[in-house]
C-alpha cells in the first residue's frame, strides 16, 4: 500500500500517459500495469482543428487518480498557473511539480521547484515535486511540508536507469514522506532496482509506451516492481568480496 | 467582437459573448476544458454569467498525455 497524503493506493506503480502508439494500446497497458495514479500534462486545446481523441475523455476516472504535472513550466509562477487550471477542472488535486532548469537534460530547476512547492503547498494542493537527486533539497523539500518526493533515477526519456543509487538510497533513508523514483527508468531491472533501495513507488512513462510492446511492458514493469518490494521488505543478505560456501565443508566424501 | 482565443486572433459573432457560449461556438460543451480569461481561471459555475468582452485573452485548456 502507497499512501499519499490521506490517500491510499494499492499500486506503487504510477504511469505517465504520453506517447503511447495508440489509445487502444495505452488503454490495455494502463490496466495491465494495475497502476491507481496516472500523470497528464496540461496543454492548450486543438480548438481549430477536427476534434482529437482525448485519452483522458476515455477513461473511468472512478478508477484512477489523476496526477497533472506542471510540465512546460520554467519559472515557480509558471507552474503555480498550471497547476491551478488542472485544480480548477475538479478532477483532482494533487500535483506533480516540475519546472525544468534546462532544456538539454531536462534536469528540474531546485530553486524555482522549491518556490513552487511552497506556493502550491500555500493553495492547498497535494503537492510531489519532480525533483534532482540532491539529498539536502529533497529535504528542504519535505521541510515545507511535501506530500511525496520524487527524485529523478537519470534525465527524463533517457532510459538510462539509476545513475545515482547512493543519493536515492540516502533521501529514502532521511525522507518520512514517499519517495517516488520518477524520470529515467528505462527496463523492468530499474524499477526492481529502484524498490530493492527502498523506494515507496516508481513513476515511469517511456519505459512502457516506448516498448516494442507497452502492453507486455506494462505488465513486465508492475512484476518487477512487485518483486523488487518483496525483496526489499525480504532484507536482502550483505555483499561480501570473497566466497562464502553455501554447502558444508565437513563430511566431504573420500576425506 | 475580437478576442484572442489560445493564441490566436478570432473575431466571434455577436451573440456569442459569453463563456458557455464561447464553448457551444466550438463544439466543446461536452469536453473536460478548462478556461482562462486574462489569466483568471473562470469556474464552470461562472461560465453562464461571465461575459466575454472585447479584447480579452482567453486560454482552453486540457489534459493531454505527459509524464
Amino acid at each position: 500500500m502507497l499512501t499519499i497524503a490521506n490517500r491510499t493506493f494499492h499500486s506503487r506503480l504510477l504511469l505517465g500517459t504520453g506517447k503511447y502508439p495508440s489509445f487502444e494500446i495505452q488503454k490495455q497497458a494502463v490496466e495491465v500495469s494495475d497502476a491507481e495514479i496516472l500523470t497528464f500534462a496540461v496543454r492548450r486545446m486543438n480548438i481549430f482543428e477536427e476534434s482529437q481523441p482525448n485519452f483522458l475523455e476515455q477513461l473511468d476516472l472512478t478508477k484512477y487518480t489523476l496526477l497533472p504535472n506542471t510540465a512546460g513550466a520554467k519559472t515557480a509562477e509558471e507552474a503555480v498557473r498550471i497547476a491551478k487550471l488542472a485544480k480548477a477542472s475538479g478532477l483532482c488535486d494533487m500535483i506533480k511539480v516540475e519546472v525544468i532548469g534546462d532544456d538539454r537534460s531536462l534536469l528540474p530547476d531546485p530553486i524555482e521547484t522549491l518556490k513552487a512547492s511552497e506556493m502550491l503547498l500555500n493553495e492547498g494542493f497535494i503537492v510531489l515535486p519532480y525533483t534532482s537527486d540532491d539529498v539536502v533539497l529533497a529535504k528542504r523539500l519535505e521541510d515545507l511540508g511535501v506530500h511525496a518526493i520524487m527524485p529523478g533515477a537519470s534525465p527524463i526519456g533517457s532510459g538510462k536507469g539509476i545513475i545515482n543509487p547512493l543519493n536515492l538510497k540516502f533521501i529514502i533513508e532521511q525522507s518520512q514522506v514517499p519517495v517516488i523514483i520518477d524520470a529515467g527508468i528505462g527496463s523492468p531491472k530499474d524499477v526492481a532496482h529502484a524498490m530493492e533501495l527502498g523506494a515507496d513507488g516508481v513513476l515511469l512513462n517511456t519505459a512502457v509506451s516506448g516498448a516494442k510492446d507497452p502492453v507486455k511492458m506494462a505488465l513486465a514493469v508492475k512484476l518487477a516492481l512487485e518483486a523488487g518490494r518483496l525483496g526489499y521488505e525480504a532484507g536482502r543478505i550483505e555483499e561480501k568480496d570473497y566466497a562464502v560456501a553455501s554447502s558444508p565443508l565437513t563430511g566431504l566424501v573420500g576425506s | 467582437m475580437k478576442i484572442r482565443l489560445n493564441g490566436e486572433q478570432v473575431e466571434l459573432p455577436e451573440e456569442v459573448n459569453s463563456v458557455d457560449k464561447l464553448l457551444t461556438h466550438y463544439n466543446l460543451e461536452n469536453r473536460i476544458a478548462i478556461v482562462e480569461i486574462n489569466e483568471d481561471i473562470i469556474q464552470k459555475d461562472d461560465y453562464k454569467a461571465m461575459r466575454l468582452k472585447n479584447g480579452d485573452i482567453i486560454e482552453i485548456v486540457q489534459f493531454v498525455g505527459g509524464g
